[in-house]
Formats: structure tokens, sequence, C-alpha cells
């Protein structure tokens, strides 16, 4: 019997099994500012080394301000979290990408940017969107503070093996369809709690059109299906978005690498614990209503009514989310106005996601109602890169904020947030209660419907602006 | 990381499915380097009226009355019960920091967010899955009797209810580190040369993966 990609990966890292659970090698340790302060200081208390430090590579990004990265931090208690990261990384000789550093940015665009993540690998952060990072086929986990500790002292996890789910998506998307469009249809179907306990593998014909931006978007995503690790075999789009990165192998390397990877692909016969077949053709633009990702419908439908569902914790919890979203049953989504946009996140911050929702706004201008529209590139390279291409240009004249790097409005830790009652289109992968800002109102969207929203003031169909 | 066994108490209906790790502990309260002091956040946006900031004097802030933490017959309680999918979201560990410094001990739901289960058994807290059917049992009585308590025992894998009794699942291995509160990274040294002897082979077979690395 053939066997998984998720295994090939996974056999390859099993340094001892023990009773239920395996010792796993870890490849790549990203760190940033606010899950590792304590994992750091659980090391200098109990004495011990970091194992491998040419494994590391930290990046603050959910504190740093998205304004003129010249002056200190305002908040005094962001900029300490920031500054012991600096002082961490210092002590223990770790590279860093400091907040002034061009390569800095969102950890999970800056990973697959430097050619940090490779496939094959095991990939962990102190960040469950470590999951992104499985589109390279590489096996990738977001954990937590005290795993963090835990890999910096061996190098290793103690983890049990996930099951396996297959989610095949076959057919050619629709125009303006996109891989977020993909994530929240696939999340919408099999629930928030649908991919729990399990890696998710995506395959099919839809996906091996995805470009890797695209691929990283699906798998960013796969958490918020409830699982820890979403991934996509090796193809040679793959192996042409890693070569000539910074830190991917070089030369006589490079050609033993690309043999070995384009083998990370599960065999034909492999059997997975579950599998869904979804027609990529029947996708349309997906809007979330609610206040979870799978609270989705399409841009064609209306908010639902929790009166038509019989399950009692379901229709309570619709209930519960209206009523934080302030929205009116069977309203239909293109009747939603918003006001404000914010177009970032690892999920939807890379070079080709801001080019798609350039190409959207095109000359025209935000709607009035828009109190704010954010541009938030993922990395200082994604800002430069659209720079030269004048993206930034487009995004101005038409009354966006062109803003410096970092995971901004999406989790609001900084200053970019949503007011109470405030109501944004947003490209980031959480709509929770208060996610933006407390009490702001979240509705996750590709970034061309994002761009659409900002234009309009509310959701449009944007297969009708083709 | 105190070890956890046989576990009285009162017992918080939660009553809520997808409890988020954002609704645990708000952002702004991820900002602290230390991992305790989070317990008068815990839940801050429904559990107070006004915006909570880190630093802040709680004890002068608007309290939802409404919201289950404030209401009297669950004071001091320190088994939490809620519905399905509990804590997902984020990976923070802030989130069981956060119900560890309010004194929850236990969590019953009847599922849990994979890294949030993890997360809860490093600091000693014990997250129990219950199916649905006991769950809605559970949360009928608690809401019927003030003061409503529950007994858990881990070694056996217990929970004893009025004159009912609830098996639960658990890791062995996780079981093990809960009992005797155990620090996972001194178990994990104690096979270093296995590690070292892996590590070395490893490289050899994929060299390419250790290659590169000198970007300083
Ligand atoms: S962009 Fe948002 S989801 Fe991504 S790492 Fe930052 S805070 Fe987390």
């Amino acid at each position: 019997m053939g066997i998984s990609l998720y295994e090939k990966v996974f056999n390859r890292h099993v340094v001892r099994k023990d009773e239920g659970t395996y010792l796993l090698y870890i490849d790549r340790h990203l760190v940033h500012e606010v899950t590792s302060p304590q994992a750091f200081e659980g090391i200098r208390i109990s004495n011990r080394n970091i194992w491998r430090k040419n494994s590391i590579i930290a990046v603050p990004d959910h504190n740093v301000p998205t304004t003129d990265r010249t002056v200190k931090i305002k908040d005094p208690i962001s900029r300490i979290q920031v500054e012991t990261l600096d002082k961490n990384c210092e002590e223990f000789n770790l590279l860093q990408f400091k907040m002034d550093d061009r390569r800095q940015g969102i950890v999970h665009v800056v990973g697959p940017e430097q050619g940090s993540t490779l496939p094959g690998m095991t990939i962990v952060c102190g960040d469950s969107h470590t999951s992104t990072h499985g589109a390279f086929g590489a096996i990738a986990m977001g954990i937590g503070t005290s795993e963090v500790e835990h890999v910096f002292a061996t190098q290793c996890l103690i983890v049990n093996k996930f099951k396996t789910m297959r989610v095949v998506v076959n057919g050619d998307l629709q125009y303006g369809v996109t891989a977020k469009d993909v994530a929240l249809d696939v999340i919408g179907k099999i629930g928030t709690a649908g991919g729990t306990g399990h890696a998710i593998e995506f395959t099919g014909t839809t996906i091996q059109s995805l470009s890797m931006e695209g691929r990283m978007t699906l798998c960013n995503m796969a958490i918020e299906a409830g699982s820890r690790v979403g991934l996509i075999g090796v193809d040679n789009k793959t192996i042409d978005y890693i070569q000539d990165k910074p830190l991917a192998p070089k030369g006589d390397l490079w050609k033993k690498a690309k043999k070995d990877w384009l083998g990370l692909v599960s065999d034909e016969d492999a059997k997975f614990d579950s599998e869904i077949e979804i027609d990529g053709s029947l996708i349309e633009p997906q809007v979330t209503w609610g206040t979870s990702p799978e609270m989705v419908v399409s841009i064609t439908s209306k908010v639902p009514n929790p009166a038509d569902f019989s399950d009692k914790t379901l229709s309570s919890s619709y209930q519960i989310a209206l009523k934080y979203m302030n929205l009116k049953p069977e309203t239909p989504i293109n009747k939603i106005a918003i006001d404000k946009v914010f177009i970032g996140s690892c999920t939807n911050s890379r070079i080709e996601d801001l080019r798609a929702a350039a190409s959207i706004v095109g000359t025209k201008k935000i709607a009035k109602n828009i109190k704010l529209a954010l541009v938030v590139p993922g990395s200082g390279l994604v800002k430069l890169q659209a720079e030269s291409e004048g993206l930034d240009k487009i995004f101005k004249n038409a009354g966006f904020e062109w803003r410096e790097p970092g995971c901004s409005m999406c989790l609001a830790m900084n200053a970019d947030k949503l007011g109470p009652g405030e109501r944004c289109a947003s490209t980031s992968n959480r709509n929770f209660e208060g996610r933006q800002g407390q009490g702001g109102r979240t509705h996750l969207v590709s970034p061309q419907m994002a761009a659409a929203a900002a234009i309009y003031g509310k959701f449009v169909d944007i297969r009708e602006l083709n | 990381m105190d070890p956890v066994n046989i576990h009285k108490g009162i017992v918080i209906p939660l009553d809520r499915a997808n409890v988020d790790t954002d609704a645990i502990i708000p952002k702004q309260f991820l900002k602290s380097i230390k991992k305790t002091g989070f317990g008068p956040n815990l839940f801050d946006e429904w559990r107070y009226l006004d915006h909570g900031e880190p630093g802040q004097d709680n004890s002068k802030r608007r309290i939802n009355p409404d919201f289950v933490l404030n209401i009297p017959r669950y004071k001091n309680g320190s088994i939490l019960i809620a519905r399905e999918n509990f804590g997902c979201g984020s990976s923070r560990e802030h989130a069981p920091w956060a119900l560890l410094d309010f004194g929850i001990k236990i969590v019953i739901a009847s599922s849990f967010a994979d890294i949030f289960y993890g997360n809860c058994f490093k600091n000693g807290i014990l997250p129990i899955i219950l199916d649905k059917a006991t769950m809605d049992k559970i949360f009928t009585k608690v809401e019927a009797k003030v003061g409503y308590e529950i007994t858990v025992n881990l070694q056996k894998q217990k929970i004893y209810y009025d004159s009912e009794i609830a098996s639960f699942e658990v890791d062995s291995f996780k079981k093990s580190c809960l009992l005797d509160g155990l620090d996972d990274i001194g178990l994990t040294l104690k096979n270093k040369v296995d590690i070292e002897n892996f590590e070395k082979k490893y490289h050899e077979s994929f060299p390419w993966l250790n290659s590169g690395e000198k970007l300083k």
C-alpha cells in the first residue's frame, strides 16, 4: 500500500517511537516576539542551551507599527516585547530580521521568501498559521510556547501522528475566484473543527493550477478548518519558486535536492482516513457573515436565518453571531455596507495578492463611506517589489494607505484596529469577536473582493466587473 | 508544573461552541513577557463592559453582570464546561495561562482544538472530552443546583457527578506527565544521544536542508 505525503515526511523525522508518541526532529524553527519571551526565559532559568541555532530565524511582526519605522514604538508594552526579542536574539546569537531590516515582515511571508521553507522539512513556529509552509510539501505546524522551549532545548517535539484527510479540488476556477475562496468554501463545508486531529492534503487539478502564493493562502487557512497541518505535494512550481532564494541550496546540492523533492507527493494508492471532493468550477467568491470562518456564504447568497436550523447549539451560535455582527437574517450579502478595508496578513499579503487587488482598483477611487482602507504588504521585500511595479501608486491614488509590513489589523495588537461597531472587509483569516479590535465586525474575503468592496463601499460580485 | 490527579470543584457553565483563544485572552494582554497575571483578564471582552488594557486596575472596571464568571453562584469555580471546538484559533499559550491564573484546573467540552488541547497539558490543566449527551446532562445539573460540584479522577479516568460516573480517554504519555507534574524537556533530554545520532545521519542523508544557513 502506498503512503501519503504527510507520512513520507513524518517518517524521515522520527528519532524514536515510544508508547503512542513519537520524538520528531525539527528542521526549521521560526520565532516571533509574542510567543517566544517565556520560552527564552525558561531556557535561561533551567540553564539549558539552544540545540541548533542555525535552525532558527526570528522576526518581529505582531506588534510592529506599520507607520514610520524610524521612530520608536509608541506603545511601551509593545516596545518591551519587540526589544525583548532583540535582546534574546543577541544573547543566544540567533539570526533575526529586525524591524528596520528590509527582509522583515510577517513570519509566514518571510520564511518562504528567504528559501528557509523547503520541501520535506519539519517546520514549527509559535503561531497557528505555520500551516502556511505546508504549501511546499513540508510538515509545518503551530506550537505553543512550552513547545517552543522544547524545540529550543532539544530540536525535537513529542507528537502523536495525525490522521490524514485528502481534500480533492478539481476543475477550473471561475474568473475572480481565488485560493482564498477555495479555502473558505472548504471550511464552510467541513466546519472549523472538520480537520481537527488531521493533516489535510490538498490535491486535484484546481490545486495544481494555483500559484505558490495561492497554495500558501490555502494551507494557511487549514488551521481554520481545525487542522494544524495543511500540505500540498511538490511539483515544478514549487521548485521554481525556491530556486535562487537566499537560503535555498545551490550548485550540486540543488540538483540532488530537486531530485529528492519531486518525489514528495502522495503515492497514487495512498490511503487517507477521510476524503472529500469539491468541484472547483462551482466555487463562487466567498464572504463570511459571522464570527467563525465556517460562517461563510457566497456573494450571491443571503445571511442565514437561525430559525431554519433545528440543531440548538448551531442555531444559538448563529443568533449570537448575528447580534454581534449587527446583521438581520436573510440580508443579501451584496447589500452589506462597510466602513474599513484591510488588505494584508499572512493569508493574503504576498505580491500576487497585491497585484490582484490593484488590478481591481485601477484608476478608481475608494467610496465615500470608507473611513480607512489599508494595504499592508507581508514583508519589506514584497513592499519593494510592489513599489517597483507601481502598485503603491495605484493604491494611494485611490485613497488607500500604503503601510510598512507586519500583522497589523489582522489581530490589531498594534495601533491598526477597528473601533466598536465598525465593519471591515478583510483579507485576513479570522473573524472572531474582537479580533480586529473590540466590538469590530470582520468579513473575510479575497484581496480582489476587498479591493472591490473599497471601491463600491459594499460587497460586490467581482465576476460582474469583468 | 503542579501535578493533577483527583480534583473536586465547583462547575462553571460556559454554554457556547467554538470558544476561541481571542475570547479566552484578547490580544492586548499577549504583550506581557511573563506567564502569570493573566487571570483578571480571562474572557476580558465578555467579562467587562468597558475596554481593557494591560496594567489597568481591573477592580475599577464595569463588569458584565450577565457573564457566567461574574455570577456569584459560580464564584471560586475551578472546572469550566463548554461546548464543541473549545480553544480554537491561535496557538497562544496565554490562553491556558489565563485559565490557570484564574483558578481553572479542568476544562470539559465535547471537543477541543488541537493546539489548545496540547497546551493545557503543558501547564497543569486537564482538558476532558465527553460526548454531547453527557455534556447536556451536566449542563442541566449545573443549572439546577447552586454550587454544583463534580469530582475528577485522572488516574482512573473517571468523572463523578451526583451518583453518576462518566469515563474519559486520555493519551497515556500526557496522563503520566500530568500525574507526576513532569517537565517533558527533561524527559526528552534523557534521549540526548538518540537525538545526536539521528541528527548526524539525517544531515548526511539530506545535506541540502542544512545548507546555506550562513546568512548572518
Ligand atoms: S498576520 Fe495575523 S494570522 Fe498571520 S501571523 Fe500575523 S497575526 Fe497571526
